[in-house]
């Protein structure tokens, strides 16, 4: 969350809550968001054998799932998602206890009460090496309760193909605007989330429709987005959803400029291939660790949850996904690891608080606002079909 | 004179034999069970999704019975001109491989030598081996910016169209050619010789010849394989994902919707359905069916 931006509507809320008189306790951001009662689980027992996990590829692996059996006898079934939506339709068969969900699935379990709160007492290893952009946020932090764990996170970059552009993009206006010298050229993120980067851009060059935070959208700046969005479509080259997709659409020369992570850009293993932060910065996406709020084996959950923390194991997961790590005490371990941390901006706060990170928009503002009902992901859905046409 | 051979013992057979409804029943219990119990209760199941709500809050699916899903199809502009591009499309898909099997149908069954005729049916049906994904990565990587098909086209000053609708279209008919270009060129190889001949001596040439001897006879069979052209592009999404560019379909929005919002891709569903259903009623006012 980006506190200095937030710090005017917080304090608005703040004070209504205090002149209804309100009970409520003040939540993260002094943001109250209902959520149904889900009982946190207060002390630890005799595990269950078994661990059922919802994942992005690459988070779980036999290089530190093994010895995490060996501890425990927490056998681990890891079950590979391609997408928020898909990880949130898996969490609710029930048949899961864990998921390393990103900020756009996050909240949307929580208010939906697939997911219980996190007795962080019972997670020892989540210290204070976490790094500060990962700590306390609305997607995963609702009315001070916290109810995920850190695991990394990457950043919506701009990828250029620098022997088209010359140099690096001041501006997202590449991808946007309909004189853009690349256009049917330009590559887009394939999902109703990226409506909020279409926000992102809004907000710095149409400061007059109010927008402050890219996930709490009125209808009117929803439709500003979508309008956004519909005149960027027909300059698109293609949409991506699949990186191998993204990756070959570079290289093949298809894609000149669009949105990227830097693990993609490695991956396509291209010199004329650069990533940038424009200036009117990025949304990206937090990805943390979740337990079912109808778990049979939460205490293999909470055992997981713990090893994982550690600085690491958690190293060892965003080496493999290729993000920057949520502890960054591993950055220190040794040259390899800070290379990996620079490479991928651990420890660079300055640069995170350009970043927004994927929240799922819910009908309560998350930018505090109370006086109007904002756009749910449910509207973001039905919008983003009309986008494409 | 020798006696007559005792009959065989049969018992499976004499008991049908007087029973004629117990053959019939034990003839359909396996399709029937297939054909209700898997094909038809999982369609049903699917369909009934399309009446029910969705829970805006929290994206769930409560069951119910709103025509709100259906209303939506025809008033949201963007889904009707989806629905008017894939029908667009899977028309277009149709008459390329119409276009492409007829004559290849003719000078396979009636022109070529025994062996270029085996050596093209081979040809034909060996994408069918092919893995589906494998057969669309191959017609992206050939139509990339810098793929096969721009080297090739280079030093004519040709550049490829990008990927979009037109190489969605030449994409699906690659796929489903060989389900137009098989039943034409059998019904082809069924015309007797001697219809060409009296054709010849009538004074026909190429084209009357084709026009109103050949199409007329193996319209049937050209029917036969639009059905499937027509239908397997009306469903299809990868294509349009892979090489479509920014190309959406019927298949995308399901494919889309099929976690966020399960009652509007349960009722898009019904669109393909309602297509072919179309398809094959005009196809049936024409007497091609009959024919089949």
């Amino acid at each position: 969350m980006k506190r200095s931006k937030l710090a005017l509507p917080v304090l608005l809320a703040a004070s209504a809550l205090a002149l209804a008189g309100c009970a409520t306790p003040p939540a993260s951001g002094g943001l109250t968001i209902t959520v149904p009662d889900v009982p946190m689980k207060t002390e630890l027992g005799a595990f269950e054998g078994e661990l059922n996990i919802v994942n992005w590829s690459g988070f779980v692996d036999p290089k530190w799932v093994d010895p995490f059996t060996a501890e425990t006898g927490c056998v681990v079934n890891s079950r590979v998602a391609g997408t928020s939506d898909e990880m949130v339709t898996l969490m609710r068969t029930g048949e899961y206890d864990i998921v390393s969900a990103s900020g756009d699935a996050a909240l949307r379990l929580i208010v939906g009460g697939d997911v219980a709160p996190l007795n962080m007492e019972l997670i020892p290893n989540f210290s204070d090496e976490i790094a500060e952009g990962m700590k306390g946020q609305i997607y995963d932090v609702v009315n001070g309760k916290p109810y995920g764990v850190p695991i990394g996170r990457g950043a919506n970059l701009l990828q250029y193909n620098e022997d088209v552009t010359g140099g690096a993009p001041e501006s997202w206006d590449v991808v946007w605007e309909a004189d853009s010298a690349y256009a049917g050229k330009i590559t887009a993120y394939d999902a109703p989330i990226y409506i909020a980067d279409a926000a992102v851009y809004l907000m710095y060059h149409n400061p007059e429709l109010g927008i402050t935070n890219p996930y709490a959208l009125d209808e009117a700046q929803l439709a500003a987005a979508v309008e956004l969005l519909q005149q960027q479509n027909s300059i698109i080259g293609e949409y991506w959803s699949d990186p191998v997709a993204q990756i070959t659409s570079f290289v093949g020369g298809n894609t000149v400029v669009g949105t990227s992570w830097e693990i993609l850009k490695k991956f396509a293993a291209s010199e004329n291939l650069k990533t940038t932060l424009p200036i009117e910065g990025s949304t990206g996406w937090y990805d943390t660790w979740l337990v079912s709020s109808s778990s049979p084996n939460s205490n293999c959950a909470y055992a997981w949850i713990d090893y994982t923390s550690q600085a690491s194991v958690n190293g060892a997961i965003a080496m493999n996904f290729g993000m920057a790590p949520a502890n960054i005490a591993f950055c220190a371990t040794s040259a390899e690891t800070q290379a990996h941390c620079d490479e991928f901006a651990a420890e660079d706060e300055p640069f995170w608080d350009k970043i927004w990170p994927w929240t799922t928009p819910i009908e309560e503002c998350v930018d505090g606002r109370t006086d109007v009902q904002c756009t749910s992901f449910q509207d973001w859905t039905n919008a983003w079909v009309t986008v494409k046409g | 004179m020798n006696a007559i051979p005792p009959a065989p013992q049969r018992p499976v057979s004499t008991y049908l034999h007087k029973r004629p409804t117990t053959r019939l029943v034990a003839l359909l219990a396996l399709p029937m069970t297939w054909l209700v119990g898997v094909y038809i209760i999982s369609l049903a199941l699917l369909l009934v999704t399309a009446f029910w709500f969705i829970d805006p809050f929290t994206s769930k699916v409560i069951p119910g019975f709103t025509l709100e899903n259906f209303v939506n199809i025809v008033t949201v502009p963007a889904y009707l001109s989806t629905s008017l591009r894939t029908l667009g499309i899977a028309v277009a898909v149709t008459v390329v491989c119409i276009a492409f099997a007829v004559p290849l149908g003719i000078y396979m069954a009636k022109i070529a030598s025994p062996w270029v005729r085996s050596t093209l049916a081979v040809a034909i049906t060996l994408p069918l081996w092919a893995g589906y994904l494998v057969k669309l990565l191959a017609m992206r990587l050939t139509f990339t910016e810098e793929g096969l098909f721009n080297w090739l086209m280079a030093p004519f000053g040709i550049s490829g169209p990008g990927f979009g609708i037109p190489v969605t279209i030449l994409t699906l008919a690659y796929l489903w050619f060989p389900y137009m270009a098989l039943p034409v060129f059998t019904a082809i190889r069924q015309l007797p010789h001697n219809l060409f001949d009296a054709s010849a001596d009538l004074g026909a040439k190429g084209w009357p010849t084709v026009s109103r001897m050949v199409l007329p006879l193996i319209t049937p069979a050209i029917i036969a394989g639009s059905v499937f052209t027509f239908s397997l592009s009306l469903g299809d999404y990868l294509a349009a994902r892979f090489v479509g560019g920014s190309t959406q379909m019927i298949g995308s929005i399901i494919a889309s919707n099929i976690n966020l919002n399960p009652p509007v891709a349960a009722a898009f569903s019904i669109v393909p359905i309602a297509f072919v259903v179309m398809y094959l009623m005009i196809a049936r006012r024409t007497g091609s069916l009959e024919r089949m």
